[in-house]
């Protein structure tokens, strides 16, 4: 069984600061990481290479420097590296950078792609379901768990209220959560050959055979228009006196706005 | 003549400075912005919404030609694109009842359409679903498209996308709203990919552009550290998904009345691309904290699964459910679906009582929207303060009890 898992690198945004002066994001040495589901996505694949057999082909949209995160993934156990890379890319939003993923999955051979729920820098977990579009298979989003057989994967799909158990039909999609499973440490075997021995295959826009109109910011639909700081609210009133004074105080007050009765 | 400097550590590669302004920017093989044109009109506009202000500029720019003269004002709305004008909501239902989100995006819904001066329809999918045609209209749809099929009964990626596309495609809507639940985020890409429309996820504010007709979509990115203005120029219909509990409702109005007009998606069984085994229904809390009225949360300072003991006794002599931060589902205090912030649940309380909690921006993004915020903390320059109504400096072990007591005492309470 061939399995394609998509993986994103990405600014660790736990580390990310604001300048409350500017508004801007401080990046100074943020790393940048394998996308946390990704790397349930991942476990997952490999943990069906073990049962069923087959290859794990981890495929990244990305510059250059994004050849670390196929490493990282390499090292886990990963079989094959792909780092889709080309200044055509640039500026994609999730439909352009679904459509680029798409046209370069085609050029494989897949039974099941596997991504994770979202990136934690943009959380919009659009280009799963944008990608089995692409490709028009079956998607079944915030998995749980997986199970398969002939020719079929059964999986569950959390819901708010609980989940739902999904059956679909090889080839499909999936898009994977936390839950799901624990990511494996690379071995130190892994990071040898992943860093001394692994290849990874660069594919451009022209390799893929991607219609350039389609692609970067020619193909994107949205534009951002702007970014700022979240707003503080502000004129909040903080309440003086000794603990007693203060509980009395807060629940009148609560009480004259109606909010308790 | 202008300098404009780039520091390229700092760039992201976030594109916003190309699509501002391509004539002053552009992206090297490495993401990274470079200069095209020091002196190009636009450059100021890159540089000031550069998101992690990586773009300096010296000098004054002097455009190579005089600019074209400012266009008198525009109309009041700008024309419709194409043939797409109006609104839509699509309608999520599960097991015949209505989500709250579905009705918080009618009353936005309702917002956008009066500004444009276009009506507003919501798209109801379901099997036997007809009754709830009603409410949708006492919630404020002008019209309701009615599409039934025993294939879509339970909710399914493939009968769903497969008959919104074909209403989007006959009906032309310029918006269409969506929930950001695990429906709506699962539908809504893969209508988007299908008609090359663009979608926006997530949103937390939606507002018009009167002159260039155009939904401006606000949501927070990296992590919540940062909030960005999405919109979609030049393909329609423009789509967003929504977060629950941050959009007002209206008012139920029974005397509103409207049309339900029965749309027939004509799905065959190969429109079917999955298949539902089971459906689990798990403890009511996950839901509950959404629709919750009150809410006592707890965070670090909490201490620990004891201490959140205090908590939950305040929780229940107001009738309050309980959450917390993302600190204290890591400790293992409290269950991950209890967890209020940007990557746990956004909610929109008539009452959030914060306690020992930092008020991190993750957190903030998800209670910031509370109708009244009391904070309690022994920090007095604890972030939470900064959104709080009311603080109290103090250990909340020592509040919260007397806070019971002075409850008790004025007889208030569940």
């Amino acid at each position: 069984m061939n399995i394609i898992v998509c993986i994103k690198q990405v600014p660790d945004t736990t580390d990310v600061k604001i300048d409350p002066k500017t508004g801007t994001l401080i990046r100074d040495g943020v790393p940048s990481i394998v996308n946390p589901d990704d790397k349930h996505a991942v476990e997952e694949a490999l943990r069906l290479k073990e049962k069923f057999g087959g290859k794990v082909t981890a495929l990244c949209m990305g510059p250059p420097q994004a050849d670390d995160a196929l490493r990282e993934v390499s090292a886990m156990g990963v079989d094959d590296l792909i780092l889709l890379s080309d200044r055509a890319f640039a500026g994609a939003d999730t439909w352009a950078t679904s459509y680029a993923l798409g046209e370069a999955i085609k050029k494989a051979e897949y039974d099941l792609v596997i991504c994770g729920r979202e990136a934690i820098d943009g959380d919009t977990a659009q280009i799963g379901p944008q990608l089995a579009g692409c490709l028009d298979i079956p998607q079944i989003t915030y998995v749980k768990n997986v199970e398969m057989g002939d020719g079929k994967i059964l999986c569950e799909r959390a819901l708010e209220d609980g989940y739902e158990k999904i059956e679909a039909s090889l080839p499909a999609l999936i898009t994977v959560i936390s839950d799901l499973n624990k990511p494996r440490y690379p071995s130190v075997g892994g990071i040898v050959e992943a860093y001394r021995e692994k290849e990874v295959k660069v594919w451009n826009a022209e390799f893929i055979g991607a219609d350039p109109e389609l692609l970067g910011l020619k193909g994107s639909p949205t534009e951002v228009r702007k970014t700022f700081a979240p707003e503080p609210k502000g004129d909040g009133e903080i309440l003086q006196g000794s603990t007693d004074e203060m509980a009395k105080q807060l629940v009148t007050k609560l009480v004259d706005k109606n909010i308790l009765r | 003549m202008a300098q404009i400097k780039i520091d390229e550590d700092a760039c992201i590669g976030c594109s916003i400075c190309v699509n501002k302004c391509p004539d002053a920017y552009d992206l090297n093989d490495d993401q990274k912005a470079i200069v095209k044109n020091h002196n190009a009109p636009c450059a100021q506009i890159g540089a000031d919404d550069c998101p992690v202000g990586a773009i300096e500029i010296t000098g004054e720019i002097v455009p190579s030609e005089a600019p074209a003269p400012v266009a008198a004002p525009a109309p009041v709305v700008a024309q419709p694109t194409g043939d797409y004008k109006g609104v839509m909501v699509f309608a999520e239902q599960r097991g015949g009842e209505i989500k709250k989100v579905t009705i918080e995006l009618l009353g936005r819904g309702r917002g956008l359409a009066d500004d444009l001066g276009v009506e507003l329809s919501a798209a109801l999918m379901g099997h036997n679903v007809e009754g709830l045609a009603k409410e949708l209209i006492a919630r404020g749809a002008d019209k309701v498209y009615l599409i039934q099929d025993a294939k879509l009964e339970n909710y399914n990626t493939g009968g769903y996308a497969t008959a919104m596309s074909k209403l989007i495609n006959t009906e032309k809507p310029e918006i269409v709203l969506y929930g950001a639940t695990h429906i709506g985020r699962d539908l809504a890409p893969r209508i988007a990919r299908e008609l090359h429309a663009g979608l926006t996820a997530d949103c937390t504010e939606l507002t018009i552009d009167l002159e260039q007709r155009l939904l401006l979509q606000t949501r927070p990115a990296f992590g919540g550290n940062i909030m960005a203005t999405i919109m979609c120029p030049n393909h329609r219909p423009q789509m967003s998904t929504v977060r629950p509990g941050i959009m007002k409702e209206m008012d139920a109005d029974p005397a509103k009345t409207g049309q339900v007009i029965n749309f027939d998606a004509g799905l065959t069984d190969a429109d079917i691309t999955t298949r539902i085994i089971e459906i689990i229904k798990e403890k009511k809390s996950v839901a509950g904290l959404e629709d919750a009225k009150f809410i006592v949360s707890g965070g670090r300072g909490v201490g620990g699964a004891d201490g959140f003991k205090t908590i939950q006794a305040l929780a229940d002599v107001l009738g309050a459910e309980v959450g917390g931060s993302r600190v204290a589902v890591e400790k293992g205090w409290i269950s991950k679906d209890q967890q209020v912030g940007q990557t746990g649940k956004s909610v929109r309380p008539a009452l959030y009582i914060a306690c020992g909690i930092s008020g991190s921006i993750q957190h903030r993004a998800g209670m910031q929207n509370a109708d009244f915020i009391v904070a309690i903390n022994k920090d007095p320059n604890a972030q939470i303060f900064t959104v709080a109504d009311i603080g109290i400096v103090g250990d909340l072990f020592d509040v919260l009890p007397k806070l019971i007591n002075e409850l008790k005492a004025a007889n208030i309470g569940a």
